[in-house]
């Protein structure tokens, strides 16, 4: 709905060494590039078949009442993920962009 | 039409340049129908079959393969196989491990399919074009459906089927299964997919499968090359999950929704009720005279048509109840509120995906049961499994319905929202919820200690349900409640008559307590005078062992017996002077916990895999439901 973004707001850089940044450290409408799936070999197909792949980007759109698991678009589609798991998707160190809507229209993702 | 005239026809299909049609074989032709979850399988299916078979908006609903005849254009009878749906040949659950039998010929009364349609997303074809790769592999004549077409140009995406076709090769239909847009295409594709020689088709190039990067990246260079154009964002979608899964709109509109659900069934139902009850009875005096003989008459009426009638009156408040679970699950809010109970599953050992099941539970066990097979982590799948009879199922129904309406008067709780007998109806399904929840954690904590379970789930798209899909389910369950009622409950009511009316004194039956139902009620009544029940409750809580609706029809029978004069005493009032308000309680506390169901625990044995499941489930439900039934007698008589 509201797609405009405010270019002037960057993102506040957080404690978070870069390195060690995950999915989990997106802001609603930010989008990063995903680096490495640190979860079992099974689970890292699952995920990879719904789209989620090393160099490809993830949009954090949004989560569940409670924050809790939080849904992400990749690939084309929007997949819910429990935070644990979200937690061991680790992003490209520095690829973190976009903005996090404003506060006017914080009830839409 | 103007969505037709643009440069990429949307019915188009568009051959490779190799692969003629010639007369094929006359044996039977099974030809699969495969796609990645919530692709339309299942839509055109229903569109090319006509059987009617359960859809839904959300990932993973078809747990078995159905098989229903299509007609091809040329008249053709062809068997089509509808799979549960995949995301790759390398199967993460139990019914993803199906389809992929299927397909490979494991299945040995199936043999390996003659062709395979693989549907896919037109409104996310790259992610869906990896499963492309391994179908392909398989070597089977293969038709790719390209679905919601109509959905891909509205939101301003594209695509060149013969380019597409080109590059796969394999014909490619670009269709909507939900508005049948093209769909004779598909029926095309079945006249002549068993006589098409693979052989002669294209060899194309596929990605190693293992190298799921790879597949990706071949999928994007198919894509590319077929010109295709991603569809915008659903615009509706994110709006509507901005409501939806708000902080506090969400959970609100959540409680609404399942409020709103109950309250429709209870006051909406209520006129439809009297009518196939004033029919039943109507129909039951207009046939009466028309039988000479009287104990066949007596058999015949209140035997057989006012035992089974008792049941049948149920039917529209449990095909109301189907509606809105039906229309929960096709618009897509299922899988929102998956996602919403994920936080709450979790903390008991439990996760959002078993939220499914669980609610499907609220309908019948026995399909909630079978969708477990969704769940991937075993321990999960079994823990759902054992609670999934605890949910109040619509068998329940009848038998809550009965002794509240009796026991209970309608006054306004909360306004004209909530009324007394809703409020109590809703109490009793939270008592089921909370047993539920009990047993979960007890399983938890001993016997089924939880590992790590993890939560990966595909929001769709909303869509708007279709009527077309609506009706075919609620005829479908029409015609299964029917079923039941005509065997079932129809046997039951028919024992139970003859039962009530033997052994024959001086040539005149006896007294129903000194009857044969009335002696076993005796004997079992040691056992629940505690619960305040008496020996016709015994009779019914015996003959309901076989399915909980049971006991309406047996209690119908057994006052029909006694008010055979009175016919104006309706098994309301009948009841009330049997049974004490804290009995009545009883009665209800007993039928939510208790496993009354022949047929769930044949369907737990199928799932788990032996006797040993359903048998600890049976007792442990059993005891449950005895020992609570107790303490609520003695707490609420005085």
């Amino acid at each position: 709905m509201q797609l405009t973004f405010n270019k002037q707001t960057d993102l506040p850089e957080t404690t978070v060494p870069d390195a060690r940044r995950s999915l989990v450290d997106l802001r609603c409408g930010q989008t990063a590039v995903l680096e490495s799936l640190d979860v079992a070999d099974d689970l890292s197909r699952r995920l990879m078949e719904l789209g989620f792949f090393p160099g490809g980007d993830v949009v954090a759109a949004g989560c569940a009442p409670g924050g809790d698991p939080r849904v992400y678009r990749v690939d084309g589609s929007e997949i819910a993920l429990r935070t644990e798991t979200a937690r061991q998707l680790k992003v490209r160190a520095g690829s973190i962009r976009g903005d996090v809507p404003s506060k006017s229209n914080s009830g839409l993702p | 039409m103007s969505a037709g005239d643009s440069c990429h026809n949307l019915s188009a299909v568009s051959e490779p340049a190799t692969g003629q049609d010639s007369e094929g074989r006359s044996l039977r032709h099974y030809v699969a129908l495969v796609g990645p979850p919530n692709a339309g399988k299942t839509t055109l299916f229903n569109r090319l079959t006509g059987l009617r078979q359960k859809v839904a908006n959300f990932p993973g609903v078809t747990v078995e393969y159905h098989v229903g005849k299509a007609r091809s254009s040329g008249g053709r009878e062809v068997f089509l196989i509808d799979l549960p749906g995949i995301y790759s040949l390398q199967p993460r659950s139990e019914d993803e491990e199906v389809t992929r039998d299927v397909l490979t010929g494991a299945k040995a009364d199936l043999g390996t399919p003659d062709a395979v349609i693989l549907i896919l997303d037109a409104t996310n074809l790259h992610r869906h074009l990896l499963l492309a790769a391994p179908i392909l592999s398989l070597g089977l004549p293969t038709l790719v459906v390209l679905n919601m077409a109509d959905d891909l140009e509205a939101r301003g995406g594209s695509v060149d089927a013969a380019a597409l076709a080109a590059q796969l090769g394999s014909p490619v239909a670009l269709i909507s299964a939900a508005t049948g847009l093209g769909v004779q295409k598909v029926e095309q594709f079945l006249d002549g997919s068993s006589a098409r020689p693979h052989a002669a088709a294209k060899r194309v190039e596929l990605p190693i499968l293992q190298d799921l990067p790879g597949c990706r990246r071949w999928a994007g260079q198919i894509g590319k090359q077929s010109d295709y154009r991603a569809p915008d964002p659903p615009l509706w979608t994110r709006r509507l999950d901005g409501l939806f899964l708000h902080p506090v709109a969400g959970p609100l509109g959540f409680l609404a929704v399942v409020i709103a659900v109950f309250q429709a069934i209870f006051s909406g139902a209520k006129p439809l009720m009297d009518g196939v009850e004033n029919w039943i009875t109507v129909s039951g005096e207009a046939l009466a005279p028309l039988i000479a003989n009287d104990l066949l008459r007596g058999f015949l009426i209140e035997g057989i048509w006012s035992g089974v009638g008792s049941v049948i009156i149920f039917l529209p408040q449990i095909l109301l109840l189907f509606l809105f679970i039906g229309i929960l699950e096709d618009s897509g809010y299922l899988a929102r509120a998956a996602l919403i109970a994920d936080r709450t599953m979790a903390f008991v050992g439990l996760q959002g995906k078993a939220f499914i099941p669980l609610l499907s539970a609220y309908a019948c066990a026995v399909p909630a049961i079978m969708a477990t097979r969704t769940i991937e982590n075993k321990r999960d799948r079994l823990a759902t499994i054992l609670i999934a009879p605890f949910m109040t199922c619509s068998a329940r129904l009848p038998v809550y319905l009965l002794i509240i309406a009796a026991f209970i008067p309608d006054r306004p709780l909360l306004g004209p929202l909530l009324g007394t007998q809703t409020a109590a109806m809703l109490g009793l399904y939270v008592l089921g919820f909370l047993a539920a929840v009990g047993t979960a954690q007890l399983l938890r904590s001993t016997v089924l200690r939880r590992q790590q379970s993890v939560f990966v789930l595909e929001l769709p798209p909303y869509r708007m349900p279709s009527l077309r899909s609506l009706g075919l389910r609620l005829f479908d369950r029409a015609i299964v409640f029917l079923k039941r009622a005509g065997t079932v409950i129809l046997t039951v009511s028919a024992c139970l008559w003859i039962l009530a009316h033997l052994p024959y004194k001086d040539g005149k039956p006896p007294q129903l307590e000194h009857s044969y139902a009335g002696q076993i009620g005796h004997i079992v009544e040691p056992a629940i005078r505690p619960l305040g029940f008496d020996w016709k409750i015994g009779v019914g809580l015996v003959t309901s062992l076989a399915a909980r609706e049971v006991i309406i029809g047996t209690l119908g029978t057994i006052y029909g017996i006694e008010n055979a004069d009175k016919d104006s005493v309706s098994l309301q009032e009948a009841l009330k002077k049997d049974l004490s308000p804290a009995g009545a309680a009883a009665l209800l506390v007993f039928f939510a916990f208790a496993m009354q169901c022949f047929s769930t625990i044949a369907v737990v044995r199928r799932e788990t895999g032996g006797w040993f499941w359903p048998f600890v489930q049976f007792f442990y439900m059993s005891a449950f439901a005895y020992i609570s039934a107790w303490g609520t007698y003695i707490l609420l008589d005085h």
